[in-house]
């Protein structure tokens, strides 16, 4: 970590986004994670994609549970709303504040102790709601924080630092989040943020729970030969499905592919998501392929990253509650308690 | 690209824009520092064992450091580098005993050096240590040379001119004579000098060719004569209205001289633009604080007289015009003549070499331009026992490039002197050292200022006008220069990278501040400089390329605009960053064991 700030001195030719700001003003405070860690390189990559986009820092909501992770919200969109929620139940705080305000875009940040171990439940319910929310797992299969235990995510013969074999299967998050109903799944891995940024653009433009799994070494704890999570084993082990591009509705398409080659997904707000196909037979709409392709490539030994799985036309909790499009924290008392006779009226149409 | 290799030190020397933009590459950043920590007494050695005269150059300077300075490229303008080493001059006290022995024991070697000024003083600083003799002849009274005949005492008092020559005359080793014009360089080399040096400046103003020039010539002077003569009190007043012609530094120094000898409409006409003029910005801002109005696009065409006295000027209006091949025109506009009424006109358009003494069958060849044919590297002539710097060398340029040339010709004396080739050029000294001191917590002061440059106060005009010795500039007081020495970016201060530590985390790229940062595929320069995290399209900059990496990938450094505020190595897990100091100090002649002859 560093005692000094960063200093506010940029480059002089530092772009603009189409709203005035600058990458750096998407920053947050200095880390106070360990030199190295993966979770700064996911912090960097979430403020690149929020510059790239151009959103209004002050229309998210940022959460996060406890953890190193869930640290890592001090670190980008100082600008942002947050909240730093018990361990484990972000999920639950993030679709309390989107029942009350829809209109905010939620960024949820946690780690696989918090969602895996402690906050299991809570995750799975998140998802298969379909809170619209961006839910990123910083992964690095070991409790950091307590100084290199086992996680629930940590690899069956993975070693630990001290020489421990790990004899648990591990909880791969985003087979469940397929499982669950997610309508975005994606992995990747801190190390690589031609990968990491599109996936997060992505993410943040799909209207509905998108789930990204996104692997970050421990330098301190689980970054050593054995690992399955360190930067060289996950190095060798990445096999990418597809390489994604973002194209949001007002960029100009000039690229154009040989059919077969690319998988092209309009999302619901007109965005554009272009996947150059790595894989054959993978096909990133389809959900049992989506299945089909995490077991399979797991069973080689390989650790599949990229555009999982993607439903082009989701739907997300709101519109399962038929609520109103106004947020409801922006109604009024006299609508949201419409009085007695109000209530007498739906008790009586259930009779 | 290839890796680059920083075992040789022009990379890093390269970093360090302002050492290396310094004609004598003078350490920058490590005085800074030392002026930060209150060090004067040491600032001022660093300083003096490099340029020689940093009180006076703390005034005078021409500063091509500061236009090089990293600052000006991440911020709005560079550090106050040249008031800062007055800074030093200023409060170092007593440094008399910080100063290199002059042994009693003299080596025999006798070398001349020809005029008094800053070069041949610098040969004789470099080699009186070492036992030589040396001889120093000026025309004047006072040695100095030009600093002490041409600049004007409200921009550097005499007592900083004594002081400063005095720790090179007044030592030892040093034998004087002043006030002895040389006239024969035969008769010189006759005497037996083991190696001549040419120091004897560009002493003759150029002339104004226009009609009426002879007839008014009681009212026109040549412009570093009347500042010689302003200097020597030999004049100690000027007409009511003086037109200065010329755009060049001399012609600052005498518009605001006459303003303080009765000068009350004082003009600068020049035939440029005044972009184009060859004086600094901040001379040219100090005149016009003085109420000295610039008037450009003017060419001189007649004076005009009436009785053999100076009655005005003509001026022809004229407008720039680039031909194909971008040269600059000076072409009439047709517009009605200019007529300026003045009572004095001071030339300062230029000046030239003279070498009447130099006898054309002494062995020294002259190119057509007049100057001698010289070793750019080693300064000898074409006769191997004299050696030229200065003014003398390649015509009119400064004091810093006169100190340079100083070093370099007495390093080719040296050489000459011990039977060595002198192109044999000995290699600068260069340490690089670790400033890590924990695990964030460095040698150097790594925070990064955000202070907008300092102005050096100045006394009131209506003071400053009234007395031609009392210096205009007071100078930074300690806390002023305390936070102007601290917007120094310590870019000696390098970051040294080892890939073989590199885990390809990409911490360092997180965190740098400037973008400087890339881990990519190899490429050519010119197409890797585009794909960088911010392209790189500064091309003097260079490029810090490392291979080596696990994935095959480089690492590319893009030194521009890199504040070394050490992030990238405080960030990274193993150490694979450092930062390092790069201290170089310019070869100087050095004592050698066997001297004698």
């Amino acid at each position: 970590m560093s005692y000094l700030p960063k200093p506010k001195l940029h480059h002089p030719k530092l772009p603009t986004n189409a709203i005035g700001l600058t990458r750096r003003d998407y920053e947050g405070a200095i880390s106070t994670l360990c030199a190295g860690c993966g979770h700064d390189s996911i912090s960097a990559a979430i403020i690149q994609a929020c510059f790239n986009l151009s959103l209004p820092p002050h229309r998210i909501a940022k959460m996060s549970g406890i953890g190193c992770s869930s640290k890592t919200p001090t670190y980008f969109l100082g600008a942002a709303h947050g909240f730093n929620s018990v361990h484990g139940r972000m999920p639950s705080v993030l679709t309390g504040a989107y029942l009350a305000n829809r209109d905010l875009i939620y960024l949820g940040v946690s780690g696989d102790g918090d969602s895996a171990s402690i906050g299991f439940g809570q995750f799975a319910h998140s998802i298969r709601r379909g809170v619209n929310m961006t839910y990123i797992v910083e992964n690095n299969g070991v409790y950091g924080l307590t100084k290199g235990q086992f996680s629930a995510t940590s690899d069956l013969g993975s070693v630990a630092k001290k020489g421990t074999v790990n004899t648990d299967q591990p909880i791969d998050l985003a087979a469940i989040a397929v499982q669950l109903g997610a309508t975005f799944v994606a992995r990747s891995f801190s190390g690589d943020k031609e990968q990491l940024v599109p996936l997060i653009e992505a993410a943040l433009l799909h209207e509905g729970a998108a789930f990204l799994d996104v692997l970050s070494p421990c330098v301190a704890f689980n970054n050593h030969a054995g690992s399955t999570k360190s930067y060289d084993y996950v190095r060798e082990h990445n096999d990418a499905l597809n390489k994604l591009d973002v194209m949001l509705k007002r960029d100009e398409i000039t690229v154009s592919y040989a059919p077969g080659e690319v998988t092209e997904v309009t999302q619901h707000d007109g965005s554009l998501l272009r996947l150059r196909k790595l894989h054959a037979g993978h096909d990133p709409t389809n959900r049992a392929s989506a299945m089909h392709h995490i077991l399979e490539r797991k069973a080689a030994g390989e650790i599949v990253t990229g555009l999982i799985y993607v439903e082009p036309n989701p739907s997300a909790l709101h519109e399962h509650l038929g609520t109103v499009p106004t947020p409801l924290n922006a109604l009024g008392d006299a609508v949201l308690c419409p009085g007695i006779e109000a209530l007498e009226r739906i008790n009586a149409s259930l009779r | 690209m290839k890796p680059t290799d920083i075992s040789s030190p022009d990379h890093f020397h390269k970093v360090v824009d302002c050492q290396w933009a310094c004609p004598a590459h003078t350490p920058v950043p490590e005085y800074i520092r030392m002026i930060a920590a209150g060090r004067y007494a040491d600032a001022y050695m660093v300083n003096w064992h490099s340029n020689v005269f940093p009180g006076i150059l703390g005034r005078t300077c021409d500063r091509p450091c500061e236009p090089a300075c990293r600052r000006g490229r991440v911020e709005e303008e560079p550090v106050a580098i040249c008031r800062l080493k007055r800074v030093a001059a200023d409060n170092k006290g007593d440094v008399s005993g910080r100063m290199p022995e002059i042994p009693s024991e003299r080596n025999g070697r006798r070398i001349a050096c020809i005029g008094a000024g800053p070069s041949s003083l610098t040969v004789a600083r470099d080699l009186a240590p070492l036992g030589y003799e040396v001889h120093v002849y000026d025309a004047h009274a006072k040695a100095g040379g030009f600093i002490r005949q041409q600049i004007p005492r409200f921009r550097l008092p005499e007592e900083v001119i004594d002081e400063e020559c005095g720790y090179i005359l007044d030592r030892g080793g040093v034998v004087t004579h002043l006030n002895s014009r040389v006239d024969s360089l035969k008769a010189l080399l006759d005497e037996g000098y083991d190696a001549v040096f040419v120091g004897s400046g560009a002493p003759r103003g150029r002339e104004l060719d226009v009609p009426g020039r002879q007839e008014a010539a009681a009212n026109i002077h040549l412009g570093i004569d009347w500042l010689a003569s302003v200097s020597f009190g030999h004049v100690k007043s000027v007409g009511r209205r003086v037109i200065v012609l010329g755009g060049g530094n001399t012609a600052m120094d005498c518009c605001r001289s006459a303003r303080r000898l009765g000068g009350e409409d004082v003009k600068v006409v020049v035939r440029s633009g005044f972009e184009e003029m060859k004086a600094s910005p901040w001379e040219k801002e100090d005149a016009m604080q003085e109420g000295i109005p610039i008037l450009n696009f003017l060419v001189p065409k007649r004076v005009l007289h009436e009785d053999g006295r100076l009655t005005g000027m003509v001026f022809e209006k004229v407008a720039a015009q680039y031909d194909e091949k971008g040269r600059r025109n000076l072409l009439p506009t047709g517009e009605p003549d200019v007529i300026l009424e003045c009572d004095d006109v001071l030339v300062a358009i230029g000046q030239e070499n003279a070498f009447p003494w130099i006898e054309p069958d002494a062995g020294v060849e002259f190119d057509r331009w007049g100057l001698p044919k010289l070793d750019p590297k080693t300064l000898q002539s074409t006769h191997p026992k004299v050696f030229f710097g200065g003014d003398a060398a390649f015509g009119p340029k400064n004091i810093i490039w006169a100190v340079a040339h100083g070093h370099e010709a007495a390093v080719s004396i040296d050489l000459l002197c011990r039977g060595v080739d002198v192109a044999d050029r000995p290699p600068p000294d260069t340490r690089l050292a670790s400033q890590k001191m924990g695990i964030h917590e460095w040698a150097y002061d790594n925070a990064v200022s955000p202070d907008l440059r300092y102005k050096v106060p100045h006394i009131p005009p209506e003071k400053a006008l009234r007395d031609i010795t009392v210096e205009v500039e007071l100078g930074f007081d300690r806390e002023m220069a305390y936070l102007e020495a601290e917007r120094c970016l310590n870019c000696d201060v390098q970051t040294v990278f080892s890939a073989k530590l590199c885990i390809e985390c990409d911490a360092c790229v997180d965190i740098c501040p400037t973008d400087c940062i890339t881990f990519t595929d190899n490429g050519e320069e010119d197409e890797l400089r585009t794909r960088l995290k911010a392209p790189a399209v500064n091309l003097y900059q260079d490029l810090y390329v490392q291979d080596g990496l696990k994935t095959g990938r480089v690492m590319v450094k893009d030194e521009d605009v890199c504040l070394h505020c050490g992030m990238c190595a405080e960030r990274c897990p193993t150490g694979a960053w450092d930062m390092q100091k790069f201290l170089l100090e310019t070869a100087k002649p050095k004592a050698h064991a066997c001297h004698s002859r």
